[in-house]
């Protein structure tokens, strides 16, 4: 009997805290579901494009189930149709695929993981998963976002590459149907959140100004690599500015995974450049 | 072969890079300028790919239907709309216009 009324002193005093996370849970969730659903979906283009670039079925299921980086392998198989040799062709892209060492460094300390849970989690290290991820505010939020966004899209993004890679002669032209907009849109998407500030804002013009100006002159996946230079210049630039102006340390060390500190007074002066208007 | 000695060597090198930025020792983050460098990164990264994909067919610049698809994607972004319907009125933006320019 006394058992019993323990059970139910528990019973009565569980329900309070489960509460307030299980509703930040499923918000989480959510939100998660939701870019892992919209870009995974998204593999169904590049199966399409794969094998319209004359990889075989094969082929294109081992890049999605082995690279797991969409702009790296859409890279891969744009530069192997242009007749590129395998190792440019591998450089391009790789060098798109190592933004993603970045995004490690953020991911590492957010989520916290033991060494021997990194080897794993790593093949999901993605533009999607940390957008998610870093968006959260505590690291259960941002584990429970990493995992089911990760999972979400591996799934989804192998399964619809399959499906591309099959319906592709079925479907005919795959422009027709608008499907070679979505990739450029999911990185707008996953871009504009980060454009708070203006540090963020001109490092983003600048970067489009360099990518269209060396798109023509340089081999695939280079330009992109030219253009990821826009990020440390702008620093630079900010670094001498605040050495003009204060000689303090910034003040943006206790900053832990938001954006860089906006710089004092620089904002009037440096009118941030707009991406191209479409 | 050849394309396989690519998915090879982009599999190996994609995978190293994602698991290197994991596992880097702590004490790199609390550098503030690697801090700032790799919260910037990316933004510079995404814009560009952005441009890119929107402006070309991976070597030339070209303005067809898919700019008018990321406009208004970006619009759809304006307005706070969810990613799914985001990227949904890109690819049907883009339909619609190359439907009607034939």
């Amino acid at each position: 009997m006394p058992e019993q009324t323990e059970i139910r002193t528990t019973e009565r005093a569980a329900p309070p805290p489960p509460a307030p996370p299980a509703t930040s849970d499923a918000a989480v969730i959510r939100d998660a579901l939701g870019v892992g659903i919209a870009v995974g979906l998204s593999g169904f283009a590049f199966g399409v494009t794969s094998a319209g670039a004359g990889l075989s079925l094969l082929q294109t299921c081992a890049l999605s189930l082995l690279v797991f980086t969409g702009a790296s392998q859409l890279a891969l198989v744009g530069a192997l149709a242009a007749g590129g040799n395998p190792l440019t062709a591998a450089a391009g892209a790789f060098f798109l695929g190592a933004r993603n060492a970045f995004y490690g460094l953020r991911l590492s300390a957010v989520l916290g993981y033991r060494a021997t849970v990194k080897p794993f989690a790593a093949h999901w290290v993605l533009d999607e998963t940390s957008a998610v991820a870093l968006a959260q505010p505590d690291r259960r939020s941002a584990r429970l976002g990493f995992t089911v966004t990760g999972l979400t899209l591996y799934v989804l993004w192998n399964l619809t590459t399959l499906a591309g890679a099959l319906g592709a002669e079925a479907l005919g032209d795959t422009e027709t149907w608008g499907l070679d907009a979505a990739g450029p849109a999911v990185f707008l998407a996953l871009l504009a959140p980060m454009l708070k500030d203006t540090v963020e804002r001109v490092a983003a013009g600048l970067a489009v100004v360099l990518v269209m100006v060396t798109l023509p002159l340089l081999p695939t996946g280079v330009p992109v690599l030219v253009a990821a230079l826009a990020a440390p210049a702008v620093l630079v630039v900010q670094g001498r500015r605040g050495q003009g102006t204060a000689q303090g340390p910034r003040a943006d060390r206790a900053d832990d995974h938001g954006p860089p500190a906006r710089p004092e007074g620089t904002s009037a002066s440096r009118p941030a450049t707009e991406e191209d208007p479409a | 072969m050849n394309v396989w000695i690519a998915i090879a060597v982009t599999a190996v090198g994609c995978y190293l890079v994602k698991y290197l930025g994991l596992a880097a020792p702590a004490g790199l983050l609390e550098r503030p300028l690697v801090k700032r460098l790799a919260a910037l990164l990316p933004v510079a990264l995404l814009a560009a790919l952005t441009a890119q994909q929107t402006f070309s067919d991976g070597r030339h610049l070209m303005l067809d239907a898919k700019a008018a698809g990321v406009a208004a994607a970006a619009v759809a972004l304006v307005l706070r709309a969810p990613f799914l319907l985001v990227v949904g009125v890109a690819v049907a933006v883009t339909a619609g216009v190359r439907a009607l320019g034939g």
